[in-house]
């Protein structure tokens, strides 16, 4: 067999791992690797980006609407220190991404050369794994290392960062997938007994409830979820990353939990006695003030990532394991049952907020437009099907709030991290990964600006993402939070935009600005029918805040409508 | 909560890079480490880490449990101090003139079961292993002699309980799923 560059080796076990799609930006440290793709522009579609940050985030975006790997290239230096945004975003929302980085070739290192950063030492504390190869004939082990770290377990980014001489090194190409590591166990056994357990508690609960996360999501297990309620009868409530993985119409739903989300889901929490969390990490903004949370309630948590039992709250029943396969067993295990008057104490709640809340933000009577209505109409409008892609701030949780995400893998946020610019290259990477849905992005006028280079790669690739900006002229959410915890010191909160339409034009893109609710309809019937990007701007209420709220260092039943 | 003394061994694979994996856990925390050693294990290629550090037992649970969630380490257990046995080593150097004309050294040499490596024109180096405050005694012992040098190991331990890395390995392996 004849030898080949660690570049061609490079690419060549992408295409062993069935990737397609490789966001990215060339620069001198990964120049081969780049020559090398040249001659594969017929397998791999390489997407350039306008900066580094965009590739990672459309990584994720395509990563998390297909349920395969993310994959970007960038060089060494800059381009490494821009992915670190998005390997911390990543990270901490568990989504399978494989950084490529070019780095100066192995006799430079640790000189301060040209473009050489520690990118190993950097990206430590927000990869899954990382390494450094220094030798052509390692790349395809360090490579079907990466995607098996990347998609098994608890999924998250890794990077391999490939010295230039390794790039240009010739090697005997032989790819063979990783399957297993031995100091890795990404499948864990489940202790079956710990299932009688939980069956044992949930069978004998009076107010049993139910917590989802995106863990339902990355283990497929929505049909198990679905039997296992419906048999159980259990009240299911989700977390923002968890949205979508239960249908948002089904009597046994009751709502979006955490800061911003619905009234009953939050202040119940502190009523039930069995609770059980499936594939969710109890993060701050679910818990509120965690030592008045669910004190009443033995806890059964099932997870897949052993550090998450016990971390945040104790429980009664840790159950390490595939979220799929516990949901399947527990749900043989669990009594038919029905509990009508604890799923009324949620309907009753809930007319609270209906009252105080949404009836108001989906019909309202101001005369500028409210972020809800905007959602509402347009989650009636494509039936909750789109995939919807939400950047940080008060529109994210507006969409969280209204948006009815009835399909999978289309609710695409930054959840843990919360990085603005993440909408807009995450919803490109979506539509790459899903030609044939609608993509939305809905962004705030902020956030739009953090990475609105990515315009660029829409107009390149021509990119058919709906691009929904939410203009309310302010940096809301932390105005919000000036207006009700800093006495309206609203310090640097008051943002001057530019003219977005103006702005979408010169990329070539369609694009619509509307202040008028009479307009909304057909602005919206407009940017959905239209046959490529379209960027539509509806300028809203300026001081609008998103509530309910739970305000931190406050309990979960101290959940305020106004 | 209160804190306590706890001896963490943590067994990885010899990759670059893995102290930094395991040191940044802890500095996430902003948990000061009291002492660290590192070195091959009973087993070729595993490396082992003992890491002192003074913390509440919870919070050293659930730094155990983000240890052993990074990819090549193996296992990483946690121990109070009266659950292992302890050592450390320190070198002492000392003008040999000083030594030679002051006339306590044989018996400070005796009591404290030091011993002399060597001894050259211009310094003697003694050795003692011991509890840190028994390494803290000599020190203050031999500071009139005119100490030129001293150093001090990081803390070695070994757990009390009877069983082995390698059958922690097999348990492990014999419950592992590979897909």
């Amino acid at each position: 067999m004849s030898q080949i560059t660690g570049s061609e080796a490079v690419i060549k076990s992408l295409v062993a791992e069935g990737v397609h799609t490789i966001f990215g930006y060339p620069g001198g440290a990964i120049m081969p690797i780049y020559d090398a793709l040249y001659d594969y522009k017929e397998e791999v579609n390489h997407i350039l980006v306008r900066h580094e940050q965009g590739a990672i985030h459309a990584a994720q975006g395509f990563a998390r609407t297909s349920e395969t790997c993310g994959v970007c290239f960038a060089t060494s230096g800059p381009g490494a220190t821009n992915l670190i945004t998005g390997l911390a975003d990543a990270m901490i929302d568990s989504t399978p991404v494989v950084c490529i980085t070019g780095q100066v070739a192995s006799h430079l290192l640790g000189t301060d050369a040209f473009q050489e950063t520690d990118v190993i030492g950097i990206s430590m504390p927000v990869t899954k794994w990382n390494v450094q190869v220094k030798r052509a004939e390692d790349i395809p082990a360090a490579l079907a290392k990466a995607f098996f770290i990347a998609r098994s377990g608890r999924p998250g980014p890794v990077l391999v960062d490939i010295t230039k001489d390794a790039q240009f090194g010739m090697m005997d190409f032989n790819y063979e997938a990783c399957k297993d590591i031995r100091s890795y166990f990404p499948n864990p056994v489940m202790d079956t007994t710990k299932i009688d357990d939980a069956a044992a508690l949930l069978n004998t609960a009076k107010k049993p409830y139910l917590l989802v996360g995106q863990g339902i999501t990355l283990a497929n297990a929505e049909q198990e979820l679905l039997d296992f309620a419906e048999k159980s009868g259990i009240p299911v409530a989700s977390t923002l990353l968890g949205l979508g993985a239960f249908p948002p119409n089904h009597p046994l739903y009751v709502g979006y939990l955490g800061m911003h989300g619905n009234y009953a889901p939050n202040i119940l929490t502190n009523e039930a006695d069995v609770i059980l969390a499936v594939g969710m990490r109890f993060d701050d903004r679910v818990t509120g003030d965690v030592s008045r949370y669910a004190k009443q309630a033995k806890i059964i948590h099932i997870d897949i990532d052993f550090a998450e039992l016990n971390k945040i709250v104790t429980n009664e029943v840790s159950i390490h394991a595939d979220a799929k396969e516990a949901l399947a067993l527990l749900t043989t295990k669990v009594d038919k049952r029905t509990h009508e008057s604890w799923i009324q104490e949620f309907r009753d709640a809930e007319k609270l907020e209906v009252e105080a809340v949404i009836e108001d933000a989906i019909h309202p009577k101001h005369d500028r437009l409210q972020m809800a209505e905007v959602v509402n109409m347009l989650s009636e409008k494509t039936n909750g099907q789109a995939i919807v892609v939400t950047d940080v701030g008060q529109h994210q949780m507006v969409t969280s709030r209204y948006y009815q995400y009835k399909a999978q893998n289309t609710n695409i946020t930054s959840g843990g991290l919360g990085t603005m610019g993440f909408a807009l290259p995450a919803a490109i990477g979506a539509k790459l990964g899903n030609p044939s849905k609608t993509v939305v992005a809905i962004i705030g006028d902020g956030g739009f600006q953090m990475t609105i280079q990515e315009l660029g790669t829409i107009l390149q690739f021509k990119i058919d993402v709906k691009i929904l900006i939410l203009n309310n002229n302010f940096l809301g959410m932390v105005r919000q939070w000036q207006e009700l915890f800093f006495e309206k010191r609203y310090s640097f909160t008051d943002i001057v935009n530019p003219n977005f339409t103006q702005i979408a034009k010169g990329y070539d893109i369609e694009a619509k600005k509307i202040d008028q609710r009479v307009e909304l309809s057909e602005a919206l019937d407009a940017m959905l029918s239209s046959k490529a990007a379209y960027l539509l701007e509806v300028v809203v209420e300026q001081e609008e805040n998103v509530f309910p709220m739970v305000a931190t260092g406050a309990s979960v039943s101290e959940i305020r409508l106004k | 909560m209160e804190s306590n003394t706890y001896n963490i061994s943590v067994f990885t694979e010899n990759s670059v890079g893995m102290l930094n994996r395991i040191t940044i856990i802890f500095t996430r925390r902003n948990i000061n480490i009291e002492s660290i050693t590192a070195s091959e294990s009973e087993i070729e290629g595993i490396h082992r880490y003992t890491i002192v550090v003074n913390e509440p037992k919870e919070t050293v649970r659930k730094v155990i449990s983000q240890i052993e969630k990074q990819i090549d380490v193996v296992k990483a257990f946690y121990h109070s101090d009266d659950e292992v046995v302890y050592q450390e080593i320190a070198l002492y150097k000392l003008p040999t003139i000083a030594l030679a004309s002051g006339g306590d050294a044989e018996r400070i040499v005796r009591a404290h079961h030091a011993r002399i490596l060597t001894i050259e024109s211009e310094f003697t180096i003694l050795e003692k292993t011991g509890y840190p405050d028994e390494i803290k005694e000599l020190f203050t012992e031999l500071k009139p002699f005119g100490l030129l040098e001293f150093v001090r190991s990081g803390r070695v331990a070994i757990s009390k309980p009877m069983k082995t890395l390698e059958e922690h390995i097999e348990d492990m392996n014999n419950e592992k799923i590979i897909l």
